[in-house]
């Protein structure tokens, strides 16, 4: 077997164990609602029975995984894309701000990190801030920023993603401070017999230099950014997005909806992770330097 | 804009000339980093202060830096009183209970290779996802006290120490193994001498961003149901009624509260690890 097929194998074999526990956790949490029904009707019921019920149960406390996938194929199959309901609808708003916030972000983070790697009294006086800032509950004060900015005109989708903007302009700036440091002496003197100027300097070396950390924290501050977004839309007031799907669900006893708007984020996220991914693969590989 | 903006963004360049300064000619000096860096942080409380005082700015929508701190001193009970609701009993009850179990389950899934090849793609899988949002399943399940919060920051802090405590159990390299197996130790012994304290600067690199997340996850909670006190509790309601210093004292307080926590772990951390490179020669 090669090393991938092993790394597969066990994978899968890690997502079944993860499946079957999902199962049997669902059939137990489930189950007691179902015997409280028989008791009430007077009836007894098996459990062969019961575990088919509490397989189907409208408002589980604990969907199963096939109850789970149907809530999402309905949501994005199901309906118009633009309708209320159809979850396609309610990521595209979603990812609308996440790219919005992440934009945002990474250009702050980027004109921060030159700036700090240039200037010795910025990396003296905001490089200890801007790690300080990352240890305070950002996604906390979300309800507030939203809240504010509203009353002050502004709506939509800004607010959000300068929540987003936020979370991932940390990732990119540490990561970009680390990258546009990574020439050594040697590659600087070289730089230096050639007489080149700073600008010549930044973008024939630190930049290239910088590109594997910049996608690295590209990653993360993606992933950053969404989780940003899905929390700023928590506040009462929001009625689209993936986060206004979690809270409507949960004030509805809705699970099967807030598990399929989770199962969406999930997506989502991958698929965001993976487009940087290739993103990744194909400037690196333009660049000559894939691995 | 009145003098009181004027004088903050006159201090403001006045500081930053000083900053630029004492960067370029005292630098290597012991005291130049945290001066310069202290320096910033007034500066820009100073512009805070000014600039809202100058531009007479509503505090429904900036509260002063001073407003604020009067506020802090005022509600001091009330903070308290949500400060030992979420941080004491959601958080760090959570944060241990999660960060526990990942440790254990590092442990045991060491022991086998394949599940450890297995677990670790799947781990760094859920670590990226957006967790926060099982919450209101949580407190659906658990109930609107600080049972379900712990219960949040549990699964959010569980993947990163795992993957981190996972990578840091194999750690060591063949060099090292071979001395243990010179040694003739068995595997209990080599666990406890050689890997386990090699993988402490991976635990404790999880456990600092764990620190974070676990404050974010009791807080974030409580935006779906909490009984009548707890900061993100305190947070919501206050921006109801627009009373935006208390929503900005209850953010000092978990500003505080996270740096401190993420400041004791690190003072941990640099006690455990001592030995560690980044660790030496300061």
């Amino acid at each position: 077997m090669t090393e991938l097929a092993k790394t597969m194998s066990a994978v899968m074999a890690v997502v079944m164990v993860i499946i079957g526990i999902w199962y049997v956790s669902a059939v137990a949490l489930n189950s007691r609602w179902e015997y409280d029904q028989a008791a009430r009707a007077g009836t007894q019921i098996g459990t062969a029975e019961v575990i088919e019920r509490t397989l189907a149960q409208e408002r589980p406390m604990l969907p199963a995984p096939h109850q789970v996938l149907a809530g999402l194929w309905q949501g994005v199959t199901g309906y118009a894309i633009t309708s209320k309901r159809s979850l396609v609808y309610h990521a595209g708003v979603t990812l609308s701000a996440t790219l919005a916030g992440f934009a945002l972000g990474t250009a702050a983070g980027l004109l921060l990190a030159i700036g700090i790697v240039y200037s010795r009294a910025m990396d003296m006086s905001v490089m200890p801030w801007a790690i300080a800032s990352q240890t305070i509950p950002v996604l906390a004060i979300a309800p507030m920023v939203i809240v504010v900015l509203a009353s002050v005109g502004v709506k939509g989708l800004l607010p959000k993603a300068l929540i987003a903007a936020w979370l991932s302009f940390f990732p990119v700036l540490v990561g970009m401070i680390k990258g546009l440091r990574a020439p050594d002496g040697m590659q600087m003197d070289l730089l230096r017999t050639y007489n080149a100027a700073p600008v010549q300097t930044f973008f024939r070396l630190r930049l290239p230099m910088s590109m594997p950390y910049l996608f690295a924290s590209l990653k993360v501050g993606i992933t950053a950014a969404l989780v940003g977004t899905i929390v700023a839309e928590l506040p009462a007031g929001a009625t689209a997005g993936l986060g206004a799907r979690l809270l409507s669900g949960s004030y509805y006893g809705q699970t099967i909806q807030i598990w399929s708007a989770l199962f969406a984020a999930a997506i989502l996220a991958a698929v965001l992770v993976a487009i940087v991914g290739l993103a990744e693969r194909a400037v690196l590989r333009a660049m000559g330097m894939a691995r | 804009m009145s003098a009181p903006g004027w004088a903050a963004i006159a201090f403001w360049i006045g500081a930053t000339a000083l900053n630029i300064h004492i960067s370029n000619r005292y630098a290597q000096r012991v005291w130049a980093r945290p001066f310069v860096a202290v320096l910033f942080g007034v500066t820009l409380l100073v512009l805070w202060q000014g600039l809202v005082t100058g531009l007479s700015i509503s505090p429904v929508i900036l509260p002063a830096p001073s407003a604020i701190a009067a506020r802090l001193m005022d509600s001091l009970p009330l903070l308290w009183g949500d400060f030992t609701q979420t941080i004491v009993k959601g958080a760090l009850s959570g944060y241990l209970i999660g960060c526990g179990a990942a440790v254990i389950v590092a442990i045991l899934v060491d022991r086998s290779p394949f599940l450890r090849r297995g677990l670790l793609p799947v781990g760094n899988f859920i670590a990226a996802l957006p967790i926060v949002g099982i919450a209101p399943i949580l407190v659906m399940w658990f109930g609107f006290d600080w049972q379900s919060k712990a219960a949040v920051v549990v699964v959010m802090v569980f993947f990163p120490v795992l993957i981190n405590m996972v990578a840091g159990l194999a750690a060591t390299d063949a060099l090292q193994r071979d001395l243990m197996r010179t040694y003739s130790a068995n595997g209990r012994q080599s666990l406890l001498y050689l890997r386990l304290p090699a993988a402490m600067p991976f635990l404790f690199n999880g456990l600092k961003i764990a620190t974070t997340l676990a404050l974010i996850g009791a807080i974030v909670a409580e935006f779906f149901g909490s009984p009548t006190r707890g900061m993100g509790f305190r947070i919501s309601t206050a921006v109801g009624q627009l009373d935006l210093p208390l929503v900005w004292a209850e953010i000092t307080v978990a500003a505080l509260a996270g740096s401190g926590f993420f400041g004791l772990m690190a003072l941990i951390e640099r006690a455990v690890t001592f030995w560690h490179p980044s660790q030496r020669g300061r």
